[in-house]
């Protein structure tokens, strides 16, 4: 065991991530400076404008990051509840000290600067959850276990979600479920949430279209087919016996197949058949698991159920739940309405400057588009777009590439701890990162709904640069001293 | 090294990474390699092709006076967004001399998106238009108070003379038709709408010049774009010679005011258009910038029709006139020469009564002179007759044919189709067919249309065919067709008439013996050779239309001229003086005989004609 000297901690340090740190800031940076250059602008230096400043904040990071090297790495351990403690004072008195920027209530101004506290959330929450579940006594072995942690989550989620109302920063802490995940957290956790998500879709974007045969929406026969396959997979993977399920799938072929003879004569309605369908396989289902007392299967036919009801409820949900342009913007993003002057206007804007950048790009400060502030929010939210525009294919394969190498070595740092408590706190740092990256360029593509979160180190903003700051440098101090913990 | 029961679950999560970071690859492909559509939205997004405008030709006479230029104008305009407070509304309206009231309902039309549909507050509207230069000077030198100010310019066409107005024609904005049928214009340009600016509009616009522009998303220019490697100057249009001779057609209009009626003056050897008169007409400058549709309308519901050409559109039986194209034609065809002589019994003849009073019988040149109805109907039925009727009226209608195939040579009964002339009508000579219709096809005989014979009836001329005849004449067999366009030579478009020459002298004797002796002998001039022929076309709406033809020198003919004056009765009095004195005027430079232009030219036969 060595000391932890200041001396040695150079040694030890990642110098890989700090390395595709820099790029991605300086690269940002420089994009920044695209992103807000108007033609009579002077210097990337100028403090006026927007890259002059994020060049103060550049600075402000790598000394906060040199800081957070020096500090003793015991200390985000010890402080870790504390810290949390006064975050979630700080996430409460927020609304009350804020300025009202766009309908947000997140921003406290200190001085010259506005500060976004919810960014700072993220890195302790994390600290908090590693903590906690990084404990010697501590065994994820039921859902039981997962109280404590997601109450971590979801208390500055909800405060943030509620009382700042920003969504989109509320939103990361979901990053969290892939740090249970790797904790031990059932995979069906994860399952079940993308089938919620595809199963709304489908419902939504395919639920008014006819079928071509027969009566009934594609929407609705293809949830349940989806259902069907589900149901089929898991009596599969239970049953005793191999040839039973065989006869399974073919009787629901058989069904199908002469659902599809009796409509030349008779207009059948196939939502009908699809959803009778589903219904015997989980009576079915139900008295295989009673009968080979396999109760994991009741779950399944239970979750059946539910999905039943729940594509039912979709269609409630998305008419009379969802706010007026909550709703706009989903079916805009499913393609089901057109509207490039209004709720599309971003993302179409976005679309074709992304789209017009070509293979090479148009060169450096060259973007028309981005320059020329068609894309809303470019420096901040749509960064993307700039390098899309300006740097062409390559340049936006280079950055997601960059991204890619910058996670996995995250994860890379992850797997080689000793202690449960970093080790934690690194697939958060991940999770985290991972997250930002999906949602911000998935909604600048057009393959996501626009929720505003940044493009770590792209995005122009102090607050966020110096929370992804604070949440990697404790990452790489607590790495750096992987050798002097014993676990 | 921890945690080894889910160890695999890092492959899990690396998966995830790397799958999502794939399918954004795959979209990034699909948007920047295959999808091609967002090239051009961008372009149109953020490039703007802002439009140079050529300045349009110029227009000048035979001897190069200009007739025709351009004028700057003003427009101002404003970015509603860069009034901020402060603007000192009361000082912008002392600079253009407008009162509160009327700046603030323009504002208010200004942002009526009813009336005003591209509205923007961050483009430039169109505040004021159509402003003279002394109307923006003041605000041009206070214009920096004005944030959000701008002063623009353009041109219009403003005009020398008051004269040639159906000649030069106008230029007006273009419609959805001709942005359709020619992908040059665009909504808002203009284009020459009728006249000569319409028919030589392709050569007088010039062309279009671009320069591409940046433009951010709300509207506002951020210079050029590429350093302005694609941009292109605007080419000005070609000016154009015309043939008139501005000082003749100045004349021709003074003589013709007051009345309806038209004049054309031709230069026999090349059929260069002289002048070419229509009255009532308007000043040109009236259909010029924001009035031109109040203008217009005001044109369009006189009920003298100023807006006709009538010297290209309306059509006269040519009367007496005519009766030189007969000649011509009954002796290329055989049917007299010039020694037939035939009686004539004043009032008295029948079927067709003479009118004057001379001596009988009469040969070709005094018949003429004298204008004699019964020889030109004596001759016209022996032409006619010449092979008798034959079965079924074969051989008399053949005849008729053979007479208006020869009488059409003259350009009658058609338009001259390779003219640069754009409003003409054809005339009328009636057709066999047409006779055949209402008598059937034996039931017309000589003595049914022998009205033909002196020039009325179904027999119609435009005044351009009447000089077109007397230029045929002069030339003793040929026209060419009647043009505009002085750089444009139209000797290749010689038209050839089937009549031997020797057949023009008696006829042209004819002619200059009405100016000696005959109808037109008041107002011969000693020193000039004039050959005229008067005419009298009935109407039967009211007074007849007065008619002259002529041209002179006989000798040499450098001018040949038709004047009709509507209802004005005998085209001796009306018609022959102004086309005499139009004759002086080209020939000699000035017109000496004063009195009788002031007496001519100020003589109102029609009290509805206006001048504008």
């Amino acid at each position: 065991m060595r000391a932890s000297r200041s001396g040695n901690i150079w040694q030890h340090v990642d110098w890989t991530t700090i390395g595709l740190f820099l790029v991605l800031v300086l690269f940002g940076w420089l994009n920044i400076y695209g992103a807000s250059y108007t033609f009579d602008q002077t210097s990337i230096f100028d403090f006026s404008n927007r890259a002059g400043k994020q060049f103060a904040w550049i600075i402000g990071s790598v000394v906060m990051g040199i800081v957070l090297l020096l500090i003793d790495y015991k200390t985000y351990d010890v402080l870790a509840y504390i810290a949390y403690g006064a975050m979630l004072l700080l996430l409460l008195a927020t609304p009350f000290l804020a300025h009202d920027i766009k309908g947000s209530m997140s921003w406290i101004s200190l001085g010259p600067v506005s500060l976004q506290p919810a960014e700072f959330a993220k890195c302790i929450v994390a600290l908090a959850v590693a903590k906690y579940m990084g404990r010697y006594e501590y065994k994820l072995r039921s859902w039981r276990d997962l109280i404590v942690p997601f109450a971590l989550i979801g208390v500055p989620a909800l405060i943030i979600m509620v009382l700042q109302k920003e969504t989109g920063s509320a939103l990361v802490f979901a990053a969290f479920l892939l740090v249970f995940y790797r904790q031990g957290m059932s995979g069906y956790v994860l399952w079940t949430g993308v089938a919620a998500v595809a199963l709304f879709i489908i419902s939504i974007r395919w639920g008014e279209v006819a079928l071509p045969l027969g009566s009934g929406s594609v929407g609705m026969l293809t949830c349940m087919l989806l259902l069907t396959a589900v149901e089929i997979f898991f009596i599969c993977k239970e049953h005793q016996m191999r040839w039973q399920p065989l006869i399974l799938v073919g009787s629901v072929l058989a069904i199908y197949g002469i659902s599809l003879l009796v409509n030349i004569w008779v207009t059948v309605p196939f939502n009908w058949v699809s959803v009778g369908v589903v219904v015997a396989l989980m009576l079915y289902t139900i008295f295989v698991s009673l009968y080979w007392r396999k109760y994991m299967l009741l779950l399944v036919a239970a979750f059946s159920l539910f999905c039943i009801g729940y594509t039912q409820a979709c269609d409630f949900v998305f008419q009379k739940v969802l706010q007026p342009h909550q709703r706009i913007r989903i079916e805009v993003l499913l393609g089901m309405k057109e509207d490039p002057a209004g709720a599309g206007y971003n993302v179409n804007q976005a679309r074709i400057a992304i789209g017009s950048g070509r293979f090479f790009g148009k060169g450096y400060l060259n973007g028309t588009q981005t320059k020329l502030q068609f894309v809303p929010e470019q420096d901040t939210d749509f960064i993307f777009c700039t390098v899309g525009e300006e740097w062409g294919f390559v340049g936006s394969i280079g950055v997601l590439l960059v991204y890619l190498w910058f996670i996995l070595r995250l994860i890379e740092i992850a797997e080689r701890q000793r202690s449960l408590f970093t080790q934690i706190y690194a697939y958060a740092v991940a999770s985290i990162f991972l997250f930002h990256l999906t949602i911000n360029v998935g909604m600048v593509l057009g393959l996501l709904p626009v929720i505003g979160i940044p493009l770590p180190f792209f995005s122009y903003g102090g607050s966020s640069l110096w929370g992804f700051t604070l949440l990697l440098f404790i990452l790489l101090r607590l790495d750096a001293a992987r050798m002097e913990q014993l676990r | 090294m921890i945690n080894d029961l889910f160890y695999k679950r890092r492959y899990v999560i690396s998966g995830i990474a790397v799958v999502v970071v794939l399918v954004y690859i795959i979209r990034l492909f699909y948007l920047q390699i295959i999808d091609q559509s967002t090239k051009d939205q961008a372009d149109n997004n953020a490039l703007v092709k802002q439009t140079i405008y050529p300045s349009r030709g110029l227009i000048y006479d035979r001897n190069g006076e200009l007739l025709v230029f351009n004028q700057p104008i003003y427009e101002v305009t404003m970015v509603m967004r860069d009034m901020k407070a402060g603007w000192d509304t009361a000082a912008f309206c002392r600079c253009l001399q407008i009162s509160q009231a009327e700046f603030d309902e323009r504002i208010a039309e200004i942002k009526d998106r009813r009336k005003n549909r591209g509205y923007s507050r961050w483009t430039p509207q169109v505040f004021m238009s159509q402003l003279k230069k002394e109307d923006i000077a003041t605000l041009q030198e206070e214009l920096f108070l004005f944030p959000g100010i701008q002063i623009q310019k353009r041109t219009l066409r403003d005009y020398t003379y008051n004269a040639a107005a159906h000649v030069l024609g106008s230029v007006g904005e273009v419609n959805q038709n001709d942005i359709d049928r020619d992908s040059y214009y665009a909504r808002g340009d203009y284009s020459g709408r009728d006249g000569l600016e319409r028919t030589y509009e392709k050569e007088l616009r010039g062309e279009k010049g671009v320069e591409v522009l940046m433009r951010d998303s709300r509207g506002r220019m951020q210079g050029s774009y590429q350093n302005g490697e694609l941009d292109r100057p605007a080419k000005a249009g070609t000016d154009l010679y015309t043939t008139l001779d501005i000082r003749l057609q100045l004349l021709a209009e003074e003589l013709l005011a007051g009345k309806i009626g038209s004049a054309v003056a031709i230069e026999p050897k090349t059929g260069e258009i002289l002048a070419l008169v229509s009255n009532p007409s308007w000043n040109p400058k009236v259909l010029v910038g924001k009035d031109r549709s109040k203008n217009y309308n005001i044109l369009l519901s006189d009920k003298t029709k100023p807006l006709m050409n009538r010297a290209t559109q309306a059509m006269y039986p040519p009367g007496s006139t005519f009766k030189t194209v007969q000649s011509l034609v009954c002796l290329e065809q055989g049917a007299i020469t010039p020694n037939t002589l035939y009686p004539c019994s004043g009032p008295a003849s029948t079927p067709i009564k003479c009118t004057h009073h001379h001596g009988s019988p009469v040969a070709l040149d005094r018949a003429i002179e004298q204008s004699c109805n019964p020889y030109f109907w004596c001759a016209f039925r022996d032409l006619l007759q010449m092979d008798g009727y034959g079965k079924d009226n074969e051989d008399f209608r053949h005849r008729y044919e053979l007479w208006r195939e020869a009488v059409m040579s003259f350009g009658l009964g058609q338009r001259f189709t390779d003219s640069d002339l754009n409003e003409q009508s054809a005339g009328s000579i009636p057709s066999t067919r047409l006779f055949d219709k209402f008598y059937g096809k034996t039931g017309w005989k000589a003595i049914t249309i022998r009205s033909l014979s002196i020039g009325q009836g179904e027999i119609l001329e435009t005044p351009l065919q009447l000089a077109n005849q007397a230029a045929t004449i002069a030339n003793e067999g040929y026209y060419i067709s009647p043009h505009l366009n002085k750089n444009d030579s139209m000797l290749t478009h010689r038209h050839e008439l089937k009549i031997q020459k020797k057949h023009f002298e008696v006829v042209k004797d004819g002619m200059h013996r009405v100016m000696v002796y005959g109808t037109g002998r008041h107002y011969a001039i000693d020193s000039l050779h004039m050959a005229g022929k008067t005419g009298t076309a009935q109407n039967p709406h009211g007074r007849d239309h007065a008619i002259f033809i002529g041209f002179a020198p006989v000798e040499d003919p450098k001018i040949a001229v038709a004047v009709v004056v509507e209802n004005a009765g005998f085209g001796a009095t009306w018609a022959c003086p102004v086309a005499t004195m139009m004759i002086e005027q080209y020939l000699t430079g000035e017109v000496k005989r004063k009195d009788l232009r002031k007496r001519i030219g100020e003589t109102v036969l029609n009290e509805s004609v206006k001048k504008w």
